[in-house]
């Protein structure tokens, strides 16, 4: 049996499903599979208000990667929120900088938490080697102009998820524009300061210890180097003593 | 909690405008004693929603306990319910009395409302009024005998008992272990790890996280998120329900780690509920 006798048998599977537990069933072994041909299929198990089958589906989305994306982006259903939220869930996971434009949309207009909650993950999981070297550092900051927005979002969960997204923006960035990387920790301290949600405050302590480290490891590198050429002043120079 | 997930998550959430977003403070304040009782039990309800706690607000909700103005075909009080429920966000002590004498009301739901929004207030001087409700479902320290007993709202009861740590009462919560709406069981075990901190009861919750009806999966992640129990962590991320009742949850877990352990450091379990969190998002 090839790859699409198997997606076709899976699908039906999944349109067959007569009741909860055999959806959530038969969308994971259809996710499980990972034939692209079975991505529109999924994509409709995010809109069956089931969250086993949606879980499951946006599992499957993932796996299959890219192939996903351009499908995702089409069929995103504007009229069932709890389906966009999935769907911006399958694209964060992916990672994919096709998404950008959407991600940002949804992450600063939609009226769900749920789906803005999704979205400002996933501005911290866009994978930047996609991008051309010479727009990185203006899609970087359109981003992280974004998450400082998004971060004062009324709802804790959206806050919650846009800290994670500075998180992961600061530590790519700290070298190549360490100027917007303060921009980040300062946000996050004033967070921090203010934020009425203990959650939140929470998870900005560790965001902050995470930037840290890394700062850490940054600072430890080029220090060990550094002392590399001292050891050898003193060698060099050994000749006078 | 019979809404569509979407609505769960959504309907109360969405922020100004969206939904009311045209009433001012001072509108609703008027609209409390409005000719029109569709304004007044929309403005109790919006006064909630938007916490605005100002001392007018809490005069008005309160008088608002006493309305006879709105009534149901069944007898029901719709205005004071949404009063009761509003008084319970805004935080003001000056409610525990009043709310005290609903749990004397002939409606259900406005005794019911009166207990929940005593427990968020954490007044413990309500405890024996709630106990007389309780007892109503007990002979001595068992259930009474014609089950299932719906007379009273147990779950709110037993809920506000374990939050406001009623430990003297403690054999009077038991029986309820054994109720036959699981719900009300639900109740009961919360409120006894609560009173007790035995994990048996936290476990028991945990159980029900694998049962097969959503409904009560959404209400153990309510209960497990309230007592903070977190060996339930593994369990909620992998329940099947929706992401947003999970990470409400999982907050809970972590916020009582926090609130519970010396502030300076994040603790190794405190950031096994932030990586759960995370993949959650």
């Amino acid at each position: 049996m090839n790859n699409s006798d198997l997606a076709q048998i899976l699908i039906r599977a999944v349109q067959e499903a007569d009741s909860s537990e055999r959806l959530v069933d038969a969308v994971q072994e259809l996710a499980a599979a990972s034939i692209e041909e079975s991505v529109p299929t999924l994509i409709a198990a995010l809109g069956y208000n089931n969250p086993g089958a949606a879980v499951a589906a946006v599992d499957g989305l993932i796996a299959i990667g890219e192939a996903a994306v351009s499908p995702l982006l089409e069929l995103i259903d504007d009229y069932n929120y709890g389906a966009r939220a999935w769907a911006l869930r399958a694209l964060a996971g992916i990672g994919d900088v096709r998404a950008l434009d959407t991600l940002l949309e949804a992450a600063k207009t939609d009226f769900s938490l749920s789906v803005r909650r999704a979205a400002a993950r996933g501005l911290g999981t866009l994978r930047w080697h996609q991008v051309p070297l010479e727009k990185v550092e203006s899609v970087q900051t359109e981003v992280l102009e974004a998450l400082l927005l998004i971060s004062q979002d009324p709802e804790w969960v959206v806050r919650y998820a846009a800290v994670t997204s500075l998180e992961t923006l600061a530590i790519a960035i700290a070298v190549t524009l360490p100027e917007q990387a303060s921009q980040i920790t300062n946000q996050l301290q004033q967070i921090l300061d203010t934020d009425a949600d203990l959650g939140v405050r929470t998870r900005v302590k560790f965001a902050q210890e995470k930037i840290q480290q890394q700062q850490h490891q940054e600072v430890f590198a080029p220090k060990r180097k550094l002392q590399d050429t001292e050891v050898e002043v003193p060698h060099r120079g050994g000749g006078r003593r | 909690m019979n809404s569509s997930p979407q609505k769960f998550e959504d309907l109360s959430a969405t922020g100004d405008n969206a939904d009311g977003g045209s009433l001012t403070v001072e509108q609703a304040i008027a609209n409390l004693e409005s000719e029109d009782l569709g304004l007044r039990f929309y403005a109790a309800w919006w006064l909630g929603r938007f916490r605005i706690s100002e001392p007018a607000v809490v005069t008005g909700l309160i008088k608002a306990l006493e309305d006879e103005a709105d009534r149901t075909p069944e007898g029901g009080y719709p205005l004071r319910r949404n009063a009761a429920r509003a008084l319970g966000k805004l935080g003001d002590r000056q409610a525990v009395s009043p709310l005290i004498a609903c749990l004397d009301c002939s409606d259900f739901y406005v005794r019911e409302a009166a207990a929940q929004s005593l427990e968020m207030l954490g007044d413990p001087v309500c405890i024996p009024a709630l106990i007389k409700l309780l007892a109503a479902g007990l002979h001595g320290e068992q259930l009474v005998s014609q089950q299932p007993d719906l007379s009273q709202p147990y779950e709110a009861i037993l809920e506000a008992l374990g939050t406001l740590r009623a430990n003297e009462f403690t054999s009077l919560v038991k029986p309820f272990l054994e109720h036959p709406i699981e719900l009300v069981q639900y109740a009961a075990a919360r409120a006894m790890y609560q009173l007790t901190e035995e994990p048996a009861y936290g476990e028991r919750l945990v159980k029900a996280l694998a049962g097969e009806r959503l409904q009560l999966r959404r209400a153990v992640l309510a209960d497990l998120g309230a007592i903070g129990y977190l060996p339930a962590a593994d369990a909620i991320a992998q329940t099947l329900a929706e992401n947003s009742l999970k990470l409400i949850s999982l907050k809970g877990l972590l916020e009582h780690q926090v609130n519970h352990t010396t502030p300076t450091t994040l603790s190794e379990d405190a950031i096994k509920v932030i990586n759960l969190m995370d993949s959650l998002l």
